[in-house]
């Protein structure tokens, strides 16, 4: 409905009022703005090395309910994800990622362990995904949709893997969403910004986990990024 | 919905005498309230991220007209479709038109506060379509058909208790107790309403200019759910949602959780752009923006601009010792607390909304707690202003304020009446100092004394101290 359009700004501009020496510069700031995009002020404490970054990540997701874990490489996922899986006696089985870098984890190595690559169905009881980014002021898993990474493999299943490379980690917000802008330009379909498992408090305004997302989340940060294991096949 | 707030009076003395409602709103005190408190704390930046924050959306509402224009286009080029909608009416038949387009017989729905705002729930169900809330607080206010009692937590003002009688009562079987069961049966159910659902409706926390993006944020994960299984997506927001980047989108994010909740990030925060990539295994077919004015761009440039910045965090009610007192009920339409008093009046009308903004005690801690420092005492002013030149107050406070101005204004009959005045109380107050009833003052004496004033005047102690030292 463009009548509706037109009249909207029409009573905004006139709202402003500004003159014809104003609207172009008004523009201009405006255009500059959109065009460099800068962080505002940032908080002091996310400014850490890499292991800094790390530590304050792990520290910061475990206090948000979830499960962290580190490994040495990504070929060390398979044993990792078959022992959380037992832990929390759930089945062998699992929906993962068509993420072709993770078939270098070598799931083979657990024979019992069924995996299904492709995006959750109502039934999956289990989603394992990979997360584009950390960000380590709060704990928070980056997760880009793609062809490669669907977005419901985060959110139907009652437990979500998630694994995450640790040079991946950044401090803030603001460095994640840069790489991720200078890695593709315009945003994915969904990016989602996950801290700790689904919640919430309202039933009695007490915390309780799993409202509709998923109830358990286990977040592998793994040291070496992947595709460097020496033998693995590329 | 129709509003009662001119019944302010009337339903706030309903609301103190309910045990059970004062029992759920003593909990946003040790809850919500506590919380805030110790994550603006823990955040070294946190004050100057305040400042930041409102600057933002200052810069916003001065260039409102061409971020509008920029957004649009990005939702465009990202291949959405934009809807304009000058008011709630125009919104509704938007929505409706394209469920209808999509066929749709249910739409889930997540926690969208325009929607409240324009009725959307009635309207679609009067048109055979079946809205179905998936925020647990807005499905639990659905099913015992009441509108919210607070922004963040929409049915914060009842007790496990009575969800648990709710759930029975809707959901039959056994009547389950333990707050982990009933959120584990409404996940199971709502689970099925999503599968079922034709489209998926949301709200949106921010619109960035940048990229045409919409940014939802939730604890439970129930907006991307709204929004990823049905084929169509339709996100109703509001004008002022605007922000340039999403480098502004994370100054603002970082103030909202902690204000809202006292959490340092709420666990999901969305960035939508458009709908499903070709090559995306999930994701909505069709992705519509409905943009509602609904009064604001009147807002702009006017008193009542500053209102504009609010991120609808909720901090201003659960620091209001009105809003702990009476609950949100008592407000009488959609939004409530402090920021409710300022926007109530914009939406339904001075007349109707004539009491919400004396339900203050003008404290001043909505605006010490706003994550954008908005003056909402300036603001409730502004409308008591309004409303005595609109002659909309009782005549008995006209005539009562008249008569004081007209004493004020001539100080020395206004020093012989307070000499007589004070004189007279003394009186009253005899042995005791204190008075149990006051003529005119029923309800503070209700439930306390008044007590005597002791001594001459302020102007009598004050004469005589520089007739003393000269």
């Amino acid at each position: 409905m463009s009548a509706a359009r037109d009249a909207i700004l029409a009573r905004l501009r006139q709202a402003i009022g500004r003159t014809g020496e104003e609207q172009a510069k008004a523009v201009e700031t405006v255009r500059a703005r959109l065009d460099n995009p800068r962080p505002n002020l940032v908080p002091a404490h996310t400014r850490l090395d890499r292991e800094g970054r790390v530590a304050l990540f792990c520290e910061k997701a475990l206090a948000v309910s979830a499960e962290v874990e580190r490994l040495a490489r990504l070929t060390d996922a398979p044993a990792a994800v078959s022992a959380f899986l037992r832990r929390h006696d759930l089945p062998q089985k699992m929906v993962m990622a068509p993420e072709p870098m993770l078939d270098l984890a070598e799931w083979e190595q657990q024979p019992l362990l069924r995996v299904r690559r492709g995006t959750a169905a109502p039934d999956d009881a289990v989603g394992l995904t990979v997360a584009v980014a950390g960000i380590a002021e709060t704990g928070t898993l980056m997760l880009a949709s793609s062809r490669e990474q669907p977005t419901l493999l985060a959110f139907l299943p009652e437990t979500v893997i998630a694994l995450l490379q640790a040079e991946d980690i950044d401090g803030a917000y603001e460095d994640s969403w840069q790489r991720l802008r200078e890695g593709l330009g315009r945003p994915p379909r969904s990016v989602n910004l996950v801290t700790g498992p689904s919640r919430t408090g309202d039933v009695g305004q007490k915390i309780e986990l799993g409202a509709h997302g998923p109830r358990r989340l286990l977040v592998l940060v793994v040291e070496e990024a992947f595709g460097e294991a020496g033998d693995a096949p590329r | 919905m129709q509003p009662t707030s001119h019944a302010f009076k009337q339903n706030a003395h309903e609301a103190l005498e309910n045990p059970v409602l004062q029992e759920a709103l003593g909990g946003i005190r040790t809850g919500w309230q506590a919380a805030r408190g110790r994550a603006a704390g823990a955040l070294p930046e946190f004050e100057q991220l305040r400042d930041t924050g409102r600057d933002i959306k200052n810069h916003v509402l001065a260039h409102l007209d061409l971020y509008l224009e920029a957004f649009t286009a990005k939702v465009e080029e990202a291949g959405g479709k934009v809807h304009w909608a000058r008011d709630a009416a125009e919104a509704r038949t938007i929505v409706l038109e394209l469920c209808r387009e999509a066929d749709a017989r249910t739409v889930t729905k997540s926690k969208s506060m325009i929607a409240e705002e324009i009725g959307l729930n009635p309207w679609l169900e009067a048109n055979d379509v079946k809205p179905v809330e998936t925020d647990l607080g807005e499905y639990i206010i659905q099913l015992a058909g009441q509108p919210p009692s607070h922004l963040v937590g929409p049915a914060v003002h009842m007790t496990k208790d009575e969800v648990s009688d709710l759930f029975h009562k809707h959901h039959g079987g056994e009547r389950l107790e333990e707050g982990g069961a009933l959120v584990g049966e409404a996940r199971r159910v709502l689970r099925q309403r999503y599968l079922e659902a034709d489209v998926g409706i949301t709200g949106a926390n921010f619109l960035v200019a940048e990229t045409g993006s919409i940014i939802t944020v939730t604890n439970e994960g129930n907006a991307e759910l709204t929004q990823g299984l049905p084929r169509t997506h339709i996100c109703i927001a509001s004008i002022e949602k605007i922000v340039p980047t999403m480098e502004d989108a994370f100054t603002l994010l970082r103030l909202l959780a902690r204000s809202a909740t006292g959490q340092e990030f709420s666990a999901y925060t969305t960035v939508m752009t458009g709908p499903k990539r070709e090559e995306d295994l999930d994701g909505p077919r069709e992705f519509h923006l409905v943009l509602l004015d609904n009064g604001r761009s009147k807002m702009v440039g006017s008193a009542f601009q500053e209102m504009l910045r609010c991120i609808r965090c909720g901090a201003c009610m659960n620091h209001c010792p009105v809003y702990l007192a009476a609950g949100g009920h008592a407000y009488g339409w959609v939004y409530v607390g402090p920021m409710g008093s300022v926007l109530t009046p914009q939406f339904v009308g001075i007349e109707e909304a004539h009491p919400l903004p004396n339900a203050s005690t003008f404290c001043g801690r909505c605006e010490e707690v706003c994550p954008v420092r908005i003056p909402l005492p300036k603001l409730m002013r502004h409308w008591r202003e309004e409303q005595f030149n609109r002659q909309l107050n009782p005549p008995a406070a006209r005539y009562g304020l008249a008569l004081w101005g007209f004493v004020a204004r001539r100080p020395r009959l206004y020093r012989l009446a307070t000499g007589m005045a004070v004189g007279a109380m003394r009186l009253l107050g005899g042995r005791q100092g204190r008075m149990r009833r006051l003529p005119l003052a029923g309800g503070w004496t209700g439930t306390r004394d008044m007590p005597a004033p002791q001594g001459p005047t302020f102007m009598q102690a004050w004469k005589k101290r520089r007739g003393a030292g000269s």
